[in-house]
């Protein structure tokens, strides 16, 4: 008997193709994703005279700098030189190296890791590799899928394949249920809060537990997307039965015997009983709530019945000074209930929470309400927007006074002029709430699609669970 | 890539944990182009070094004249952790700073750093603290690195080992190109290529 395998070890093995002295292996790369920001690295590559070796395993699309408004006219919507100088490179450099492009105009155009899944171009037991932090996503769909920097990015071109070490694994096992009203945002935010954001530095994390198997393929995705918030190297999610369906028929997905002899290789790929992690962090899911964060870090995350925290009763002496910070940034004062907070804004969208469980958690709690404060909905891509048009969910964005919006990171990363202005506080779906992450002095909170509606129903943080029963 | 052997520079104290790479280059400025006339270091920690008005915020600790020349920083715990881009390593090594201290760093951006020829050096947080109190008491003070000996010197002459992996090392002492070390053994790619593929036709 062969001893015993986590997940991640079997992909590993099957991607190293020769090992060097010092314990540094040579992985090939079966998916490489670029997008607009990836210009230094066609840039660099062009500098050196080399070429893209394997142009079939490299899928482009233009997501960061793409406008929300103004689709329709295409490239000159971008309102900005740069951006358009961006969007119609990343079409130049995909033409030259023989890529595959879903720019602008395209029907598969989304954010990269929503269309990566979405076109089945993510499947099981993959090595996945984008120029993006958020890479870890893919995983939930069983693959290893993590972000590199620009010059790792030219090494995959030229190559196909990364010099790295071994990362350590993690396990992070959730169980019991969720209750109503607790998504799997909530639970990342709650993974993060108990880890921290340097909790799973160098760790590849699998989540497992009752709690993740329950969660639909959207709500995997939400959780391996925020990975990288915690620090994890990649995350990931054993494939199961909800990931084969998920996946069938996909444009980029095997198909006819190609798809059994997959779908074979697939099953074997779960993590075996007995396989050992570095770590493992267990958490009681039953014991969750709608979890929100209220300072400048994803780590600064507490429950909607909470209170803004003391900073001086906090674990150690860095996090005291962070949160002392973050309040001062964030205009709030230790012992305030979170849900006496008021809202200015709300941002439902990104390759977090922009999916068709997010778009529709969100339309639920807006159906027959009003608007208190401006608010938009951008759609992770644009298959995804038709789809929500044709369920009828625009109509209760659009009747409840919220934009709805073409797909793009927009005021995920401030992009295109879809920052938030300075002093005013965004609840917000995406991932990050760094100091000026939506816009230059721009203070948000982040939480789940169902709560980012229920404050733009009340101008304020709300607990959803009390707005809809 | 340029070799990294030894460094002695004015150190800057940069006492503040989980400096993201939003904060060492906010995204607005990712669209820029980097070459010979235009280098990323006037967007290097923009909106802490510059107020509205774009002008210097005089607190912040790059502005101060014993650290406007720092070549290395001290920082604290889990340092570039965030985004991937690596336009914090440009902004960083456009400025002049070839080396950061601190306890941890982000996966990504620490790769980043080697990637560039930048040495990201790991010591443990007391020391960190340390080398931090030596340089606010003496501003303007070097560091001297030393990657062979795996050394910090701090402004009293005492050595302070720290950690790096091997690989990593010899990568940054002989400047090492890792697509050509790629390349090199074509041979091997190509026949795991083949074989691999056989097994999943539909990915090749
Ligand atoms: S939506 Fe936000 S986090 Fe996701 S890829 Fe775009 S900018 Fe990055």
């Amino acid at each position: 008997m062969p001893s015993p395998q986590t997940l991640f070890d079997k992909i590993w093995d099957q991607h190293v193709i020769l090992r060097r002295d010092g314990g540094e292996v040579l992985l090939h790369i079966d998916r490489n994703l670029v997008h607009e920001g990836s210009f230094h690295a066609f840039g660099a590559l062009a500098k050196e005279g080399r070429k893209v070796r394997m142009p079939r395993q490299t899928f482009a699309v233009a997501d960061h700098y793409v406008p929300t408004l103004g689709r329709e006219r295409g490239v000159d919507g971008a309102e900005d030189a740069d951006a358009r100088h961006m969007i119609r490179l990343l079409e130049e450099n995909s033409r030259v190296n023989g890529i595959a492009h879903f720019g602008i105009d395209d029907a598969r155009q989304g954010i990269v890791h929503v269309i990566g899944p979405e076109l089945g171009i993510t499947q099981p037991g993959l090595t996945v590799t984008c120029g993006d932090s958020h890479t870890s996503t893919h995983g939930a769909l069983g693959a290893f899928a993590f972000g590199t920097g620009a010059s790792q990015l030219k090494q995959i071109l030229a190559t196909q394949c990364l010099w790295m070490k071994r990362p350590k694994t993690l396990r992070v096992i959730v169980n019991g249920t969720l209750s109503a009203g607790v998504t799997g945002k909530d639970v990342v935010l709650a993974i993060i809060a108990k880890i921290g954001t340097a909790g799973a530095t160098g760790h590849v994390i699998e989540y497992a537990g009752a709690v993740i198997r329950s969660l639909s393929i959207e709500g995997r995705l939400t959780v391996c997307n925020m990975s990288i918030e915690a620090g994890a190297r990649a995350g990931m999610v054993a494939p199961d039965d909800a990931v084969y369906q998920y996946l069938h028929g996909r444009e980029y997905a095997p198909k006819g015997a190609d798809w059994d002899r997959a779908l074979t290789q697939w099953r074997a790929l779960p993590t075996d009983d007995g396989a050992r992690f570095d770590r493992e962090v267990t958490l009681d899911g039953t014991q969750l709530e709608p979890m929100l964060t209220w300072g400048t870090s994803p780590e600064e995350a507490l429950p909607v019945s909470a209170c803004v925290p003391d900073p001086q009763t906090l674990g150690d002496a860095n996090q005291r000074a962070h949160a002392a910070q973050a309040l001062a940034y964030m205009d709030l004062k230790p012992g305030t209930a979170l849900t006496d907070i008021r809202i200015d804004r709300a941002f439902i969208g990104s390759c977090t929470n922009g999916r068709i469980e997010d778009l529709r958690a969100a339309a639920a709690v807006l159906k027959g309400r009003k608007a208190a404060i401006p608010a938009w909905v951008s759609p992770g891509s644009t298959a995804l927007k038709l789809q929500a048009e044709a369920e009828g969910l625009d109509r209760i964005f659009k009747d409840a006074g919220v934009e709805w919006r073409a797909s793009g990171c927009s005021s995920c990363a401030a992009m295109n002029g879809d920052t938030v202005p300075a002093g005013l506080r965004c609840a917000s779906t995406s991932n990050r709430n760094f100091e000026g992450r939506q816009g230059k002095g721009a203070r948000t909170h982040l939480m789940s699609p169902a709560m980012a509606a229920a404050a733009i129903v009340t101008g304020r943080i709300t607990d959803v669970r009390k707005l809809v029963s | 890539m340029k070799p990294f052997t030894t460094l002695t520079a004015v150190a800057a104290p940069f006492d503040m944990a989980n400096i993201d790479t939003d904060r060492i280059i906010p995204v607005r400025f990712l669209r820029k182009l980097r070459n010979d006339k235009a280098g990323y270091d006037p967007y290097l920690f923009h909106d802490m070094r510059f107020d509205g008005a774009g002008k210097e915020k005089p607190d912040f600790v790059l502005n101060q004249p014993a650290w406007r020349q720092a070549g290395i920083l001290v920082a604290g715990a889990n340092f570039g952790c965030g985004s991937s881009r690596e336009g914090a390593v440009y902004a960083l090594l456009d400025y002049g700073i070839r080396a950061v201290i601190a306890p941890s760093f982000g996966d990504i951006h620490y790769a980043n750093e080697l990637q560039n020829g930048m040495l990201p050096a790991i010591l443990p947080e007391e020391i960190c603290r340390g080398l931090r109190e030596q340089l606010q008491a003496e501003p303007g003070a070097t560091l001297a690195i030393d990657l062979p000996a795996q050394t910090v010197t701090d402004t009293i002459g005492e050595a302070h080992p720290f950690m790096i992996d091997p690989v990593y090392k010899e990568r940054l002492l002989k400047g090492l190109d890792d697509i050509g070390l790629v390349l090199e053994r074509l041979p091997a790619i190509e026949s795991f290529e083949n074989r691999y593929h056989a097994d999943k036709p539909w990915l090749a």
